[in-house]
């Protein structure tokens, strides 16, 4: 009752608003959303009704006891002349009103304890995926399968900052999702590089804190193909905002291509590490990729946040000696939020970002890195 | 003795009547309220529209954190403690508190420990940006240099807490007038007793967590990092000690205000007294034993779940007896509606809601859902602002008569309690709505999905901003030229405070009243 009159509440104020903003937002995303998804696997299915269950409860108790109230407060006012009683005790009510709450709670404990030991049992995956959990993008490895890969956010600085139109999926898109098969039981082995995060995707009800040093599990069976998105849900630092999930559910057959597809593409890279770039080539893709994983703290012109990141412009590291600027990019600074990219990023990458902060915002040290010395520092020559 | 208060500055700084550190806690709460309310207003212009407008993500976080931080520790708890201060001595006919230069102290560190933890706002690296949760290692690796300035700041803040506490537990326990039995006293002073307890048992279980945090930070110690034998989950777990009773701290005292208030403008006497002092009670025993509810996300066993869900869901349970006894009371009664009853029924109405919300929380693989997302932040809103600061209003208009000796203009109460009310639910019950959809908190921006109930909500927190600004003149114009208000202020009220002047004299209960 309460929900129906704030719904046309918002309808009304939000058409207002709406008319004034609606010329800066796109149209394909689905708005007005109110409740829960469903989701497409059994587990989440469950979930929802009993989110449903629970909010229809509360519903009933909500109108019985405000009903009273209601009509209490409309007859026995003073201004209708009302007499005040004067009972103030009655053991019997009292009783009443403790064992029904009681009985009630019972009713809502054990279909919830049910699913959740449901929800508990991991056993007998056909697929484990490790979900690794980094400031601030995901990594995914699916487990005897020789596949690893970064996910990050794929959505334009301008489109964030308001410069260009904001697509469907914003801040909802990755450049790498994850693809798993339909119909099968897949394990999740969560854990973190840094902080805590926490991986969500509403589709499949499961949310689960990504913590550095320890690992959680959580299982699904996804019923349907399509795209499904979700984003950190533990506060991580300054982009938590900006790390979604996108899982794409695909046929068994699909999933295999695409397991091939991966495999291909990193044998690609491997090779790429043993060949010799010029300066444009890796100037122009250090930039690129500066943008995207190191600009978030150390900003898109290197100056930094004062007291936090460290600039980069005129910077001693990256205007110093380059065997240690490969170091720094490669195995982190500890105790610092300056993480250790080695693992993350290729050498060709590596490569590429410590020539482009060498020479980028007036640096100009006019030196380069190759793949291979990169490949080389992380052999401990 | 009929000596009255001191003149200028000095007055302020070296009193230990309780009922001037009573109005200097209230003020101070009042203008952190502001502060805190500028930051959520911040927020609400962030979130406004999707993108990045107004605030840098980095400075969003801060807002977020001193926001919770703020109006946990500057607005409500200060409020509950200057009301303790003004009402507990006039409610059980004591002339003061118990330990009156401890209340001074306890009342003087705060402005301090606030300066201390605003001031880092200022500094290089900024103000804390981990949450008011602080969870490691975000707040001791990965934390800006303030870090420091907050675990000094929460210490003050602790150690004020405790010396409040102390001090009202040995008020009740000591300066009770003759005749007062315990199963006499008011509600308030009932609520605030186990709140006190509350309180000792669990803020140097904060300090402990805040002081962990700080070796961690800078003397190279593991609590909490994986990578030394520590644990994450551990902070976690140290930190809901504190802060599921937290949350009853927060909540227990408004439990009292209400069933004073109500009482009165039912013209009907408390239903279930009794029953309301076991009901209060058992909260708190409860509260000590539900505090992983916060973290069904972390990966616990399954016992661990099922314990802390079925233990969560037994809280409805002494809850909803208040809820019914309220009800009772203004059943048959003769009820009228002055500004503190609104807030007060507005109070017992909002605040079933966050409870619902909350026993839907309480729902382990519901929870899975809802945890970390808006439906939270409209679940802990639902029970703070009409629970904490609507009982707060309602004291303030409730006896602001009595502490000045003059009415405040009814119309402008009632004005500022509509504002406020329907700001409130604007602003919040939308939050339902965008948490469901899927929207997680603390973000700065959010996809297209979930802007029109974050509009919604922009509009809604501005029109509760400006209800306070209706409350702040009201009090003041109240002060300075209400017109007076009789000893008995309403209709035939209980308690010993309405049997001395309005204003309430410097010194009261010199001569202990007999209580019959």
């Amino acid at each position: 009752m309460l929900k129906t009159a704030y719904r046309l509440y918002a309808w009304m104020l939000g058409f207002t608003c709406l008319v004034a903003a609606s010329s800066a937002l796109a149209e394909e995303a689905e708005r007005w959303q109110f409740n829960m998804t469903p989701g497409v696997t059994p587990v989440s299915q469950n979930v929802y009704s009993l989110h449903m269950q629970m909010f229809w409860w509360c519903v009933g108790i909500g109108v019985v006891v405000f009903s009273i109230m209601f009509v209490s407060m409309f007859l026995h006012r003073k201004s209708r002349g009302a007499i005040p009683s004067n009972f103030h005790e009655s053991t019997a009510l009292e009783l009443v009103w403790t064992a029904i709450p009681f009985a009630i709670l019972i009713l809502m404990g054990i279909p919830a304890s049910k699913s959740l030991i449901d929800l508990y049992n991991t056993e007998k995956a056909e697929i484990d995926v490790l979900v690794t959990g980094y400031q601030w993008r995901w990594k995914y490895e699916i487990l005897g399968e020789d596949v690893s890969f970064f996910s990050n956010l794929a959505t334009p600085r301008d489109q964030i900052e308001g410069h260009a139109e904001k697509g469907p999926h914003y801040l909802l898109e990755v450049d790498e999702p994850l693809v798993l098969p339909v119909g099968k039981k897949i394990r999740f082995l969560v854990t973190a590089n840094d902080v805590i995060h926490s991986w969500w995707v509403p589709a499949f009800a499961i949310k689960r804190d990504a913590i550095p040093g320890f690992i959680n599990d959580a299982w699904t069976f996804i019923e349907q193909p399509g795209t499904y998105r979700g984003q950190c849900a533990e506060l991580c630092g300054k982009d938590h905002g900006f790390m979604p999930i996108v899982v794409e559910a695909k046929s068994d057959a699909e999933y295999r291509a695409w397991l091939d597809d991966k495999k291909a593409s990193a044998a690609a890279l491997a090779e790429l590490t043993e060949k010799t770039f010029t300066f444009d080539e890796l100037y122009e893709q250090g930039e690129q990729l500066y943008n995207r994983s190191c600009a978030s703290c150390h900003l898109a012109d290197g100056t930094g946040v004062s007291g936090v990141f460290p600039a980069l412009k005129d910077s001693p590291v990256a205007t110093g000696a380059i065997e240690h600027h490969i170091d720094v990019v490669v195995n982190g600074v500890a105790g610092t939020a300056m993480q250790a990219f080695g693992k993350q990023l290729s050498e060709v990458d590596i490569a590429a970002i410590v020539t482009y902060e060498r020479n980028a915002w007036g640096n100009n040290m006019g030196d380069l890195a190759q793949p291979l010395d990169i490949y080389n520092h992380k052999q401990g020559k | 003795m009929a000596h009255g208060p001191a003149k200028g500055l000095t007055r302020w700084l070296y009193t230990t009547n309780h009922k001037d550190i009573g109005s200097m806690y209230l003020w101070f709460s009042f203008a952190m309220f502001f502060v805190g309310g500028i930051f959520a207003l911040v927020i609400r212009a962030e979130l406004f529209q999707p993108g990045l407008q107004i605030v840098e993500p980095n400075f969003f976080n801060q807002m977020t954190t001193l926001h919770g931080l703020v109006m946990v520790f500057g607005a409500v708890m200060p409020a509950f403690v200057g009301l303790a201060n003004w009402m507990i001595p006039l409610m059980i006919g004591a002339p003061d508190m118990a330990l009156p230069r401890m209340n001074n102290w306890s009342f003087w560190i705060l402005p301090f420990a606030f300066l201390m933890l605003l001031s880092t706002l200022f500094m290089t690296g900024g103000a804390p940006d981990f949450g008011w949760t602080f969870y490691a290692p975000l707040s001791t690796t990965y934390a800006p240099p303030s870090v420091l300035f907050f675990v000094f700041a929460i210490h003050i803040m602790g150690a004020s807490s405790i010396m409040g506490a102390i001090n009202i537990i040995a008020t009740i326990l000591n300066m009770r007038a003759p005749g007062m039995t315990m199963m006499k006293m008011p509600m308030f002073v009932w609520t605030w007793l186990i709140t006190a307890f509350l309180l000792i048992t669990v803020m140097p279980v904060l300090a402990g967590a805040v002081t962990m945090v700080l070796m961690d930070a800078r003397f190279g110690t593991s609590f909490f990092d994986a990578a030394g034998g520590g644990d994450p989950v551990l902070f976690q777990h140290v930190f809901w000690f504190f802060g599921h009773p937290e949350v009853y701290i927060m909540i227990l005292p408004a439990f009292g205000i209400i069933s004073a208030i109500i009482p009165t403008f039912a013209r009907k006497p408390l239903f279930g007294y009794s029953s309301m002092v076991y009901a209060t009670a058992a909260i708190a025993f409860l509260s000590f034993v539900v505090w992983a509810h916060h973290m069904f996300t972390v990966g616990m066993p399954i016992a661990g779940e099922l314990f802390f869900m079925w233990a969560t869901l037994l809280i409805s349970v002494p809850t909803g007896v208040k809820i019914f006894n309220w009800v009772a009371t203004m059943f048959k009664g003769s009820m009228t509606f002055e500004t503190p009853m609104l807030f007060a029924i507005a109070f017992v109405i909002l605040f079933s809601i966050g409870g619902f919300s909350g026993v839907m929380l309480a729902i382990a693989p519901a929870d899975f859902q809802y945890h970390d997302t808006y439906f939270v932040v409209a679940h802990f809103h639902y029970v703070l602002v009409p629970g904490a600061i609507f009982s707060i209003t309602a004291a303030v208009y409730y006896w602001l008569p009595k502490w000045s000796g003059r009415m405040y203009n009814e119309t402008m109460g009632k004005v500022h309690f509509w504002l406020a009310f329907v700001g409130l639910n604007v602003t919040f019950f939308p939050m339902h709505f965008s948490g469901l959809a899927g929207m997680p908190r603390r973000i700065p921006d959010y996809n297209m999905m979930f802007a029109d109930w974050n509009m919604i909500s922009s509009v809604g927190a501005l029109l509760f901003g400006a209800a306070q600004a209706v409350f702040l003149y009201n009090v003041i114009a109240a002060i300075l030229s209400g017109k007076k208000a009789t000893d008995e202020v309403w209709d035939n009220p209980e308690g010993l405070e309405w049997t001395v002047p309005s204003p309430a004299p410097y010194h009261t209960f010199v001569e202990p009243p007999e209580v019959k």
